[in-house]
Protein backbone atom coordinates (compact mmCIF):
# COMPACT_ATOMS: atom_id res chain seq x y z
CA UNK A 1 0.00 0.00 0.00
CA UNK A 2 1.35 3.56 -0.45
CA UNK A 3 2.56 5.44 2.01
CA UNK A 4 1.44 9.20 1.30
CA UNK A 5 4.03 11.71 2.79
CA UNK A 6 3.12 15.47 2.80
CA UNK A 7 5.54 17.89 4.07
CA UNK A 8 5.53 21.10 4.73
CA UNK A 9 7.77 23.76 3.55
CA UNK A 10 8.01 28.09 3.85
CA UNK A 11 8.94 30.36 1.83
CA UNK A 12 11.15 32.59 3.97
CA UNK A 13 13.12 36.08 4.05
CA UNK A 14 16.83 35.52 3.14
CA UNK A 15 18.27 35.94 6.67
CA UNK A 16 21.55 37.87 4.81
CA UNK A 17 19.27 40.63 3.83
CA UNK A 18 17.85 43.29 5.17
CA UNK A 19 15.16 42.14 7.17
CA UNK A 20 11.94 45.06 7.78
CA UNK A 21 8.46 45.40 8.57
CA UNK A 22 6.20 46.39 6.75
CA UNK A 23 3.37 49.56 8.12
CA UNK A 24 1.02 46.54 9.39
CA UNK A 25 4.10 45.27 11.00
CA UNK A 26 4.05 41.98 8.68
CA UNK A 27 6.66 41.09 7.06
CA UNK A 28 7.94 43.18 4.24
CA UNK A 29 8.44 40.59 1.85
CA UNK A 30 8.96 43.15 -1.22
CA UNK A 31 12.72 43.92 -0.88
CA UNK A 32 14.53 40.55 0.41
CA UNK A 33 15.13 37.28 -1.71
CA UNK A 34 13.03 34.63 -0.52
CA UNK A 35 14.22 31.26 -0.61
CA UNK A 36 13.02 27.64 0.53
CA UNK A 37 13.80 27.34 4.75
CA UNK A 38 17.18 26.00 5.04
CA UNK A 39 15.65 24.08 8.23
CA UNK A 40 12.49 22.49 6.07
CA UNK A 41 15.10 21.34 3.29
CA UNK A 42 15.95 18.89 6.28
CA UNK A 43 12.65 17.91 6.30
CA UNK A 44 12.51 16.94 2.17
CA UNK A 45 15.16 15.24 3.00
CA UNK A 46 14.16 12.83 5.23
CA UNK A 47 10.86 12.13 3.36
CA UNK A 48 12.61 11.45 -0.02
CA UNK A 49 15.12 8.91 2.18
CA UNK A 50 11.55 7.49 4.25
CA UNK A 51 10.28 7.32 0.63
CA UNK A 52 13.24 5.09 -1.10
CA UNK A 53 12.90 2.93 1.72
CA UNK A 54 9.23 2.08 1.17
CA UNK A 55 8.07 -0.19 -1.28
CA UNK A 56 5.55 2.50 -3.18
CA UNK A 57 5.61 6.32 -1.23
CA UNK A 58 4.40 9.37 -2.75
CA UNK A 59 5.86 12.67 -1.48
CA UNK A 60 3.59 15.74 -1.62
CA UNK A 61 5.24 19.02 -0.90
CA UNK A 62 2.69 21.71 0.75
CA UNK A 63 3.18 26.04 1.44
CA UNK A 64 0.92 28.76 2.86
CA UNK A 65 2.30 31.63 1.02
CA UNK A 66 2.30 34.38 -1.58
CA UNK A 67 2.58 34.19 -5.40
CA UNK A 68 6.89 33.78 -4.79
CA UNK A 69 6.25 31.04 -2.81
CA UNK A 70 6.04 28.18 -5.45
CA UNK A 71 9.84 29.03 -6.04
CA UNK A 72 10.31 27.04 -2.70
CA UNK A 73 7.84 24.39 -3.77
CA UNK A 74 9.74 23.95 -6.92
CA UNK A 75 13.18 23.44 -5.13
CA UNK A 76 11.65 20.44 -3.31
CA UNK A 77 10.28 19.16 -6.36
CA UNK A 78 13.40 19.40 -7.74
CA UNK A 79 14.98 17.81 -4.92
CA UNK A 80 12.62 14.37 -5.83
CA UNK A 81 9.22 15.36 -4.00
CA UNK A 82 6.64 13.82 -6.56
CA UNK A 83 3.79 16.43 -6.47
CA UNK A 84 3.15 20.10 -4.66
CA UNK A 85 0.44 22.03 -3.87
CA UNK A 86 0.25 25.71 -2.64
CA UNK A 87 -2.16 27.36 -0.93
CA UNK A 88 -2.60 31.31 -1.85
CA UNK A 89 -5.02 33.56 -0.94
CA UNK A 90 -5.11 37.34 -0.52
CA UNK A 91 -7.30 37.11 2.62
CA UNK A 92 -4.24 35.43 3.73
CA UNK A 93 -1.96 37.85 4.43
CA UNK A 94 -0.37 38.68 8.12
CA UNK A 95 -2.04 34.74 9.30
CA UNK A 96 -0.50 33.96 12.99
CA UNK A 97 1.05 30.53 13.28
CA UNK A 98 -2.68 29.66 14.62
CA UNK A 99 -4.16 30.62 11.12
CA UNK A 100 -1.23 29.12 9.18
CA UNK A 101 -1.83 25.54 11.17
CA UNK A 102 -5.49 26.11 10.23
CA UNK A 103 -4.66 26.11 7.14
CA UNK A 104 -1.77 23.17 6.67
CA UNK A 105 -4.49 20.87 8.61
CA UNK A 106 -6.98 21.42 5.90
CA UNK A 107 -4.63 20.94 3.04
CA UNK A 108 -2.87 17.95 4.92
CA UNK A 109 -6.63 16.15 5.45
CA UNK A 110 -7.79 17.25 1.82
CA UNK A 111 -4.78 15.95 0.39
CA UNK A 112 -4.85 12.36 2.36
CA UNK A 113 -1.52 11.30 4.22
CA UNK A 114 0.08 8.72 6.45
CA UNK A 115 2.93 10.48 7.39
CA UNK A 116 3.20 14.95 7.63
CA UNK A 117 7.20 15.56 7.92
CA UNK A 118 8.44 19.61 8.71
CA UNK A 119 11.40 21.45 10.09
CA UNK A 120 11.71 21.84 13.47
CA UNK A 121 11.42 26.02 12.78
CA UNK A 122 11.42 28.19 10.50
CA UNK A 123 14.51 30.71 9.75
CA UNK A 124 12.09 33.91 10.05
CA UNK A 125 9.33 33.34 12.55
CA UNK A 126 11.76 31.02 14.53
CA UNK A 127 8.79 29.52 16.83
CA UNK A 128 9.48 26.39 16.56
CA UNK A 129 5.61 25.60 17.56
CA UNK A 130 4.10 24.60 14.11
CA UNK A 131 4.76 20.95 14.26
CA UNK A 132 3.05 20.80 18.15
CA UNK A 133 0.16 22.50 16.81
CA UNK A 134 -0.48 20.47 13.84
CA UNK A 135 -0.08 17.73 15.28
CA UNK A 136 -2.84 18.59 17.87
CA UNK A 137 -5.32 19.79 15.07
CA UNK A 138 -4.52 16.64 13.33
CA UNK A 139 -5.16 14.70 16.20
CA UNK A 140 -2.24 12.49 15.37
CA UNK A 141 0.91 11.34 17.24
CA UNK A 142 3.93 14.25 17.11
CA UNK A 143 7.31 12.83 16.43
CA UNK A 144 9.30 15.71 17.54
CA UNK A 145 12.83 17.44 17.02
CA UNK A 146 14.21 14.04 15.67
CA UNK A 147 17.66 13.83 14.65
CA UNK A 148 17.12 10.54 13.08
CA UNK A 149 13.61 9.06 11.59
CA UNK A 150 13.10 5.49 10.40
CA UNK A 151 9.16 4.35 9.09
CA UNK A 152 8.94 0.90 8.98
CA UNK A 153 5.14 -1.34 8.96
CA UNK A 154 3.34 1.65 10.00
CA UNK A 155 5.37 2.75 12.60
CA UNK A 156 7.51 6.17 13.52
CA UNK A 157 10.47 5.65 15.25
CA UNK A 158 13.04 8.32 15.92
CA UNK A 159 16.07 9.84 18.19
CA UNK A 160 15.00 12.98 19.95
CA UNK A 161 18.28 15.03 21.58
CA UNK A 162 16.81 17.29 24.33
CA UNK A 163 18.70 19.45 26.88
CA UNK A 164 18.77 16.74 29.36
CA UNK A 165 18.77 13.30 27.62
CA UNK A 166 18.80 11.50 24.36
CA UNK A 167 14.39 9.91 23.74
CA UNK A 168 14.44 7.08 21.77
CA UNK A 169 10.54 7.25 20.48
CA UNK A 170 7.68 5.36 18.57
CA UNK A 171 4.38 5.77 17.12
CA UNK A 172 2.01 4.31 14.99
CA UNK A 173 1.02 5.88 11.32
CA UNK A 174 -0.20 8.83 10.58
CA UNK A 175 1.93 10.91 12.62
CA UNK A 176 3.37 14.04 12.69
CA UNK A 177 7.56 14.10 12.85
CA UNK A 178 9.31 17.47 12.50
CA UNK A 179 13.50 17.30 11.94
CA UNK A 180 16.65 18.94 13.29
CA UNK A 181 19.35 20.32 11.07
CA UNK A 182 21.02 16.95 12.62
CA UNK A 183 19.03 14.50 10.51
CA UNK A 184 20.97 14.41 7.39
CA UNK A 185 22.58 16.94 4.96
CA UNK A 186 19.97 17.59 2.48
CA UNK A 187 20.87 16.63 -1.62
CA UNK A 188 21.49 19.43 -3.95
CA UNK A 189 19.07 19.39 -6.52
CA UNK A 190 20.73 17.29 -9.64
CA UNK A 191 20.77 19.20 -13.63
CA UNK A 192 18.04 16.17 -13.95
CA UNK A 193 15.90 17.18 -10.87
CA UNK A 194 15.80 20.55 -11.99
CA UNK A 195 14.36 19.78 -15.34
CA UNK A 196 12.27 17.25 -14.02
CA UNK A 197 10.43 19.51 -11.22
CA UNK A 198 9.17 22.29 -14.16
CA UNK A 199 6.83 19.43 -15.33
CA UNK A 200 5.61 18.04 -12.05
CA UNK A 201 2.18 19.18 -10.99
CA UNK A 202 1.68 22.15 -8.92
CA UNK A 203 -1.91 22.14 -7.48
CA UNK A 204 -3.61 25.57 -6.06
CA UNK A 205 -5.77 25.91 -3.44
CA UNK A 206 -7.81 28.79 -1.56
CA UNK A 207 -9.53 29.21 1.45
CA UNK A 208 -12.61 28.95 -0.52
CA UNK A 209 -11.25 24.91 -1.33
CA UNK A 210 -10.61 24.26 2.28
CA UNK A 211 -13.46 25.66 3.55
CA UNK A 212 -12.22 28.28 5.64
CA UNK A 213 -13.97 31.36 6.47
CA UNK A 214 -11.35 34.54 5.88
CA UNK A 215 -12.17 36.04 9.15
CA UNK A 216 -10.19 32.60 10.64
CA UNK A 217 -7.01 33.77 9.00
CA UNK A 218 -4.65 37.24 8.03
CA UNK A 219 -4.11 39.98 10.47
CA UNK A 220 -8.37 40.17 11.56
CA UNK A 221 -8.21 36.37 12.31
CA UNK A 222 -4.53 36.78 14.04
CA UNK A 223 -4.55 36.03 17.76
CA UNK A 224 -1.70 37.64 18.85
CA UNK A 225 -1.17 41.31 17.59
CA UNK A 226 1.92 42.57 17.33
CA UNK A 227 1.47 46.73 18.63
CA UNK A 228 5.09 47.94 17.68
CA UNK A 229 8.05 47.01 15.87
CA UNK A 230 11.40 48.76 16.43
CA UNK A 231 14.59 48.93 15.06
CA UNK A 232 17.25 47.98 17.61
CA UNK A 233 18.86 51.40 17.84
CA UNK A 234 22.64 50.35 16.44
CA UNK A 235 24.90 49.17 19.70
CA UNK A 236 27.11 52.17 20.61
CA UNK A 237 30.51 51.78 19.53
CA UNK A 238 32.09 49.21 21.55
CA UNK A 239 35.87 49.79 22.61
CA UNK A 240 38.33 47.85 20.56
CA UNK A 241 41.83 47.00 21.34
CA UNK A 242 44.72 45.28 19.15
CA UNK A 243 46.27 43.00 21.25
CA UNK A 244 49.70 44.02 21.67
CA UNK A 245 50.93 41.38 24.13
CA UNK A 246 48.38 42.50 26.89
CA UNK A 247 45.64 41.81 25.22
CA UNK A 248 44.08 39.33 27.32
CA UNK A 249 44.86 41.09 30.57
CA UNK A 250 42.93 44.27 29.11
CA UNK A 251 39.75 42.42 28.34
CA UNK A 252 39.98 40.75 32.07
CA UNK A 253 39.80 44.44 33.17
CA UNK A 254 36.75 45.30 30.87
CA UNK A 255 35.26 41.96 32.58
CA UNK A 256 36.27 42.87 36.02
CA UNK A 257 34.74 46.50 35.11
CA UNK A 258 31.30 44.89 34.36
CA UNK A 259 31.74 43.19 37.62
CA UNK A 260 32.28 39.20 35.81
CA UNK A 261 35.43 39.07 37.44
CA UNK B 1 -5.64 40.04 41.97
CA UNK B 2 -5.21 37.54 38.85
CA UNK B 3 -3.63 34.00 39.39
CA UNK B 4 -1.32 33.62 36.46
CA UNK B 5 -0.49 30.06 35.55
CA UNK B 6 3.41 29.27 35.41
CA UNK B 7 4.83 25.76 34.16
CA UNK B 8 7.69 24.38 36.29
CA UNK B 9 10.65 22.85 34.90
CA UNK B 10 12.18 20.49 36.75
CA UNK B 11 14.61 17.64 36.77
CA UNK B 12 13.65 15.07 39.98
CA UNK B 13 12.27 17.94 42.05
CA UNK B 14 15.14 20.44 40.85
CA UNK B 15 13.55 23.49 39.82
CA UNK B 16 15.48 25.36 36.99
CA UNK B 17 16.65 28.89 37.26
CA UNK B 18 14.04 29.59 34.07
CA UNK B 19 11.45 28.59 35.98
CA UNK B 20 12.91 30.90 39.04
CA UNK B 21 12.67 34.01 36.75
CA UNK B 22 9.33 33.29 35.40
CA UNK B 23 8.00 33.86 38.69
CA UNK B 24 9.55 37.33 38.34
CA UNK B 25 7.45 38.05 35.75
CA UNK B 26 4.55 36.16 36.72
CA UNK B 27 4.28 38.63 39.88
CA UNK B 28 4.14 41.60 37.71
CA UNK B 29 0.80 40.71 35.83
CA UNK B 30 -1.07 38.49 39.18
CA UNK B 31 -0.34 36.00 41.45
CA UNK B 32 1.68 33.20 40.42
CA UNK B 33 0.33 29.40 40.83
CA UNK B 34 3.15 26.72 39.50
CA UNK B 35 1.88 23.55 38.01
CA UNK B 36 4.60 20.96 38.74
CA UNK B 37 4.62 17.54 37.18
CA UNK B 38 6.39 14.24 37.38
CA UNK B 39 8.93 12.71 39.78
CA UNK B 40 9.69 14.82 42.79
CA UNK B 41 7.07 17.45 41.75
CA UNK B 42 6.22 17.85 45.60
CA UNK B 43 9.43 18.55 46.23
CA UNK B 44 9.77 21.72 44.43
CA UNK B 45 6.73 23.35 46.57
CA UNK B 46 9.65 25.39 48.99
CA UNK B 47 11.88 26.82 46.50
CA UNK B 48 8.74 27.83 44.45
CA UNK B 49 7.25 29.11 47.40
CA UNK B 50 10.30 31.30 48.32
CA UNK B 51 9.81 32.80 44.97
CA UNK B 52 6.06 34.00 45.32
CA UNK B 53 4.12 31.00 44.23
CA UNK B 54 0.74 30.94 45.94
CA UNK B 55 -0.03 27.70 45.06
CA UNK B 56 1.72 24.67 44.12
CA UNK B 57 -0.11 22.22 42.03
CA UNK B 58 1.64 18.81 41.38
CA UNK B 59 0.67 16.04 39.69
CA UNK B 60 2.74 12.79 39.14
CA UNK B 61 1.48 9.55 37.01
CA UNK B 62 4.07 7.50 34.57
CA UNK B 63 2.57 8.68 31.63
CA UNK B 64 4.67 11.60 32.37
CA UNK B 65 7.43 10.21 31.40
CA UNK B 66 6.66 7.23 29.15
CA UNK B 67 4.79 9.20 26.61
CA UNK B 68 5.84 12.47 24.62
CA UNK B 69 4.84 16.02 25.60
CA UNK B 70 0.53 15.10 25.47
CA UNK B 71 0.51 14.21 29.32
CA UNK B 72 1.72 17.20 30.70
CA UNK B 73 -0.68 19.49 28.19
CA UNK B 74 -3.26 17.33 29.55
CA UNK B 75 -1.85 18.45 33.13
CA UNK B 76 -1.88 22.26 32.15
CA UNK B 77 -5.42 22.19 30.78
CA UNK B 78 -6.40 20.57 33.51
CA UNK B 79 -4.47 23.25 35.92
CA UNK B 80 -6.29 25.56 33.51
CA UNK B 81 -9.57 24.82 33.95
CA UNK B 82 -9.19 24.38 38.01
CA UNK B 83 -7.70 28.23 37.99
CA UNK B 84 -8.97 30.09 35.13
CA UNK B 85 -5.77 31.97 35.01
CA UNK B 86 -5.18 35.53 33.45
CA UNK B 87 -1.94 34.13 31.74
CA UNK B 88 0.04 31.27 31.02
CA UNK B 89 3.55 30.95 31.23
CA UNK B 90 5.50 28.53 29.97
CA UNK B 91 9.87 28.71 30.13
CA UNK B 92 11.10 28.58 26.21
CA UNK B 93 12.82 25.60 26.02
CA UNK B 94 12.09 22.86 23.26
CA UNK B 95 9.43 21.28 25.34
CA UNK B 96 8.10 23.86 27.06
CA UNK B 97 7.36 25.99 23.57
CA UNK B 98 5.97 22.54 22.51
CA UNK B 99 3.38 22.22 25.53
CA UNK B 100 2.15 25.59 25.61
CA UNK B 101 1.49 25.29 22.05
CA UNK B 102 -0.60 22.61 22.69
CA UNK B 103 -2.16 24.02 25.20
CA UNK B 104 -2.82 27.44 23.52
CA UNK B 105 -4.28 25.81 20.39
CA UNK B 106 -6.87 23.47 22.87
CA UNK B 107 -8.36 26.42 24.43
CA UNK B 108 -8.79 28.82 21.89
CA UNK B 109 -5.94 31.25 22.78
CA UNK B 110 -2.96 33.24 21.23
CA UNK B 111 0.59 32.39 21.63
CA UNK B 112 3.64 34.48 22.09
CA UNK B 113 6.71 32.28 22.39
CA UNK B 114 10.48 33.72 23.35
CA UNK B 115 10.09 37.01 25.31
CA UNK B 116 12.63 38.61 26.42
CA UNK B 117 10.77 40.48 28.91
CA UNK B 118 6.69 40.97 29.86
CA UNK B 119 4.72 43.93 31.83
CA UNK B 120 1.39 44.41 32.23
CA UNK B 121 -0.68 46.46 30.01
CA UNK B 122 -4.64 47.90 29.51
CA UNK B 123 -5.29 44.50 27.45
CA UNK B 124 -3.39 41.95 29.11
CA UNK B 125 0.39 41.01 29.21
CA UNK B 126 2.93 42.92 26.69
CA UNK B 127 5.59 40.40 25.74
CA UNK B 128 9.28 41.92 24.27
CA UNK B 129 10.21 39.91 21.67
CA UNK B 130 13.44 40.19 19.45
CA UNK B 131 12.77 39.74 15.88
CA UNK B 132 15.17 39.90 12.78
CA UNK B 133 18.50 38.59 14.05
CA UNK B 134 17.30 41.03 17.15
CA UNK B 135 17.66 44.00 14.60
CA UNK B 136 13.97 44.38 15.84
CA UNK B 137 12.08 44.63 19.35
CA UNK B 138 8.55 43.89 19.16
CA UNK B 139 5.93 44.31 21.75
CA UNK B 140 2.52 41.97 21.39
CA UNK B 141 0.14 40.54 23.35
CA UNK B 142 -2.28 38.19 22.74
CA UNK B 143 -5.57 39.45 21.77
CA UNK B 144 -7.79 36.07 21.63
CA UNK B 145 -8.46 34.02 24.66
CA UNK B 146 -6.06 33.71 27.81
CA UNK B 147 -2.38 34.71 26.72
CA UNK B 148 -0.21 31.80 26.85
CA UNK B 149 3.30 32.84 26.82
CA UNK B 150 6.72 31.39 26.98
CA UNK B 151 9.81 33.08 28.14
CA UNK B 152 13.57 33.37 27.43
CA UNK B 153 16.01 32.11 29.84
CA UNK B 154 17.88 35.48 31.53
CA UNK B 155 14.77 37.40 30.65
CA UNK B 156 14.12 38.42 34.77
CA UNK B 157 15.93 38.55 37.66
CA UNK B 158 15.62 36.01 40.26
CA UNK B 159 13.89 37.16 43.29
CA UNK B 160 13.22 36.05 46.76
CA UNK B 161 9.15 36.88 47.39
CA UNK B 162 7.77 34.40 49.72
CA UNK B 163 4.73 33.19 49.63
CA UNK B 164 2.38 30.86 51.06
CA UNK B 165 3.43 27.47 48.33
CA UNK B 166 0.48 25.62 49.81
CA UNK B 167 0.42 22.33 47.81
CA UNK B 168 -2.66 20.70 46.08
CA UNK B 169 -3.05 17.51 44.40
CA UNK B 170 -3.81 18.07 40.83
CA UNK B 171 -6.57 15.88 39.29
CA UNK B 172 -5.34 14.67 35.58
CA UNK B 173 -7.56 12.76 33.23
CA UNK B 174 -5.33 11.98 30.27
CA UNK B 175 -7.05 12.00 26.79
CA UNK B 176 -6.52 9.48 23.88
CA UNK B 177 -3.94 11.30 22.59
CA UNK B 178 -1.35 11.20 25.76
CA UNK B 179 -0.40 7.94 24.61
CA UNK B 180 0.10 8.38 21.08
CA UNK B 181 3.93 8.39 21.13
CA UNK B 182 5.88 6.03 23.26
CA UNK B 183 9.25 7.09 24.89
CA UNK B 184 10.78 3.54 24.44
CA UNK B 185 14.53 4.79 25.73
CA UNK B 186 16.03 7.70 27.51
CA UNK B 187 19.95 8.63 28.13
CA UNK B 188 20.51 11.17 30.06
CA UNK B 189 23.04 13.58 28.85
CA UNK B 190 26.02 13.54 30.72
CA UNK B 191 27.29 16.18 32.87
CA UNK B 192 30.28 18.16 32.07
CA UNK B 193 29.39 20.15 34.81
CA UNK B 194 29.30 23.08 33.02
CA UNK B 195 25.91 25.05 32.85
CA UNK B 196 23.76 24.65 30.11
CA UNK B 197 23.97 26.23 27.08
CA UNK B 198 20.79 28.15 26.87
CA UNK B 199 20.29 29.37 30.72
CA UNK B 200 23.92 30.20 31.37
CA UNK B 201 24.60 33.65 32.62
CA UNK B 202 27.45 33.69 30.54
CA UNK B 203 28.86 31.55 27.40
CA UNK B 204 32.07 31.51 26.09
CA UNK B 205 31.83 30.10 22.12
CA UNK B 206 34.64 29.06 20.18
CA UNK B 207 34.75 29.12 15.90
CA UNK B 208 36.62 28.54 13.50
CA UNK B 209 40.03 30.07 14.59
CA UNK B 210 40.06 27.50 17.46
CA UNK B 211 41.16 25.83 14.59
CA UNK B 212 40.76 21.38 15.71
CA UNK B 213 39.60 19.73 18.10
CA UNK B 214 42.36 19.42 20.24
CA UNK B 215 42.59 23.08 20.49
CA UNK B 216 38.42 23.48 22.41
CA UNK B 217 39.87 22.67 25.41
CA UNK B 218 41.30 26.49 25.94
CA UNK B 219 37.60 27.68 25.32
CA UNK B 220 36.70 25.17 28.30
CA UNK B 221 39.66 26.52 30.74
CA UNK B 222 38.41 30.13 29.87
CA UNK B 223 34.57 29.16 30.48
CA UNK B 224 35.60 27.02 33.95
CA UNK B 225 37.35 30.41 35.12
CA UNK B 226 33.85 31.84 34.65
CA UNK B 227 31.52 29.36 35.42
CA UNK B 228 30.56 29.88 31.76
CA UNK B 229 28.38 27.75 29.36
CA UNK B 230 30.63 26.69 25.77
CA UNK B 231 29.10 27.29 22.62
CA UNK B 232 30.49 26.74 19.43
CA UNK B 233 29.59 28.48 16.01
CA UNK B 234 28.28 26.15 13.33
CA UNK B 235 31.36 26.09 11.27
CA UNK B 236 33.23 24.62 14.08
CA UNK B 237 30.40 22.30 14.38
CA UNK B 238 30.00 20.99 11.09
CA UNK B 239 34.16 20.44 11.39
CA UNK B 240 33.41 18.19 14.06
CA UNK B 241 35.60 20.00 16.73
CA UNK B 242 32.45 20.17 19.10
CA UNK B 243 29.36 18.53 19.77
CA UNK B 244 25.91 20.11 17.80
CA UNK B 245 24.14 20.04 21.01
CA UNK B 246 26.52 23.19 21.73
CA UNK B 247 25.68 24.81 18.70
CA UNK B 248 24.88 28.73 18.96
CA UNK B 249 23.16 30.24 16.07
CA UNK B 250 19.70 30.12 13.93
CA UNK B 251 20.37 26.05 13.59
CA UNK B 252 21.41 25.61 17.00
CA UNK B 253 20.06 27.06 19.82
CA UNK B 254 19.83 30.78 20.92
CA UNK B 255 20.73 32.18 23.88
CA UNK B 256 20.35 35.46 25.52
CA UNK B 257 23.30 35.45 28.51
CA UNK B 258 24.80 38.49 30.99
CA UNK B 259 27.87 38.35 28.78
CA UNK B 260 28.49 36.45 25.49
CA UNK B 261 32.21 35.73 24.67
CA UNK B 262 33.13 34.83 20.77
CA UNK B 263 36.21 33.40 20.20
CA UNK B 264 37.70 33.15 16.98
CA UNK B 265 34.34 33.31 15.59
CA UNK B 266 33.28 36.10 12.58
CA UNK B 267 29.83 36.86 13.33
CA UNK B 268 28.25 35.68 10.25
CA UNK B 269 24.14 36.67 10.53
CA UNK B 270 23.38 32.88 11.33
CA UNK B 271 25.82 33.05 14.35
CA UNK B 272 24.19 36.18 15.00
CA UNK B 273 20.83 35.27 14.89
CA UNK B 274 21.45 33.17 18.09
CA UNK B 275 23.23 35.22 20.36
CA UNK B 276 22.65 38.61 19.79
CA UNK B 277 20.42 39.83 22.64
CA UNK B 278 23.11 39.01 24.67
CA UNK B 279 23.53 41.65 27.24
CA UNK B 280 27.25 42.46 26.94
CA UNK B 281 29.28 40.68 23.90
CA UNK B 282 32.94 40.67 23.57
CA UNK B 283 34.83 39.27 20.99
CA UNK B 284 38.73 38.29 20.30
CA UNK B 285 39.52 37.62 16.51
CA UNK B 286 42.26 37.99 14.47
CA UNK B 287 40.36 39.98 11.50
CA UNK B 288 40.06 43.37 12.38
CA UNK B 289 37.22 43.64 9.47
CA UNK B 290 34.82 40.44 11.60
CA UNK B 291 31.29 41.34 11.44
CA UNK B 292 31.70 40.22 14.90
CA UNK B 293 33.34 44.08 16.00
CA UNK B 294 30.43 45.17 15.10
CA UNK B 295 28.53 43.93 18.28
CA UNK B 296 30.53 43.94 20.44
CA UNK B 297 31.15 46.00 23.80
CA UNK B 298 34.89 45.17 24.08
CA UNK B 299 36.81 43.42 21.30
CA UNK B 300 40.17 42.49 20.88
CA UNK B 301 41.89 42.32 17.38
CA UNK B 302 44.26 39.48 18.28
CA UNK B 303 45.46 35.68 18.30
CA UNK B 304 43.44 33.76 20.11
CA UNK B 305 45.81 31.65 20.95
CA UNK B 306 47.88 34.87 23.18
CA UNK B 307 44.50 36.20 24.00
CA UNK B 308 42.37 33.02 25.76
CA UNK B 309 45.07 31.34 27.92
CA UNK B 310 46.29 34.91 29.03
CA UNK B 311 42.77 36.10 29.32
CA UNK B 312 42.00 32.69 31.46
CA UNK B 313 45.17 33.25 33.62
CA UNK B 314 44.46 36.82 34.93
CA UNK B 315 40.60 35.74 35.58
CA UNK B 316 41.64 32.91 37.84
CA UNK B 317 44.55 35.17 39.87
CA UNK B 318 42.05 38.23 40.22
CA UNK B 319 39.69 35.20 41.73
CA UNK B 320 42.37 34.18 43.90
Amino acid sequence: MSLRIVVCVKYVPDATGDRQFTEDLTVNRDDVDGLLSELDEYAVEQALQIADEADDAEITVLTVGPEDAKDALRKALSMGADKAIHVEDDDLHGTDVMGTSLVLAKAIEKAGYDLVITGMASTDGTMGVLPAILAERLGVPQVTLLSEVKVEDGTVTGRRDGDTASEQLEASLPALVSVTDQSGEARYPSFKGIMAAKKKPVESWDLEDLEIEADEVGLEGSWTKVDSAAQRPARTAGTIVKDEGEGGKQLAEFLAGQKFI
Amino acid sequence: MAEVLVYVDHVDGAVRKPTLELLTLARRIGEPVAVALGAGADATAAVLAEHGAVKVLTADAPEFTEYLVVPKVDALQAAYEAVSPAAVLVPSSAEGKEIAARLAVRIGSGIITDAVDLEAGDEGPVATQSAFAASFTTKSRVSKGTPVITVKPNSAPVEAAPAAGAVEALAVTFGALATGTKVTGRTPRESTGRPELTEAAIVVSGGRGVNGAENFHLIEALADSLGAAVGASRAAVDAGWYPHSNQVGQTGKSVSPQLYIASGISGAIQHRAGMQTSKTIVAINKDAEAPIFDLVDYGVVGDLFAVVPQLTDEIKARKG
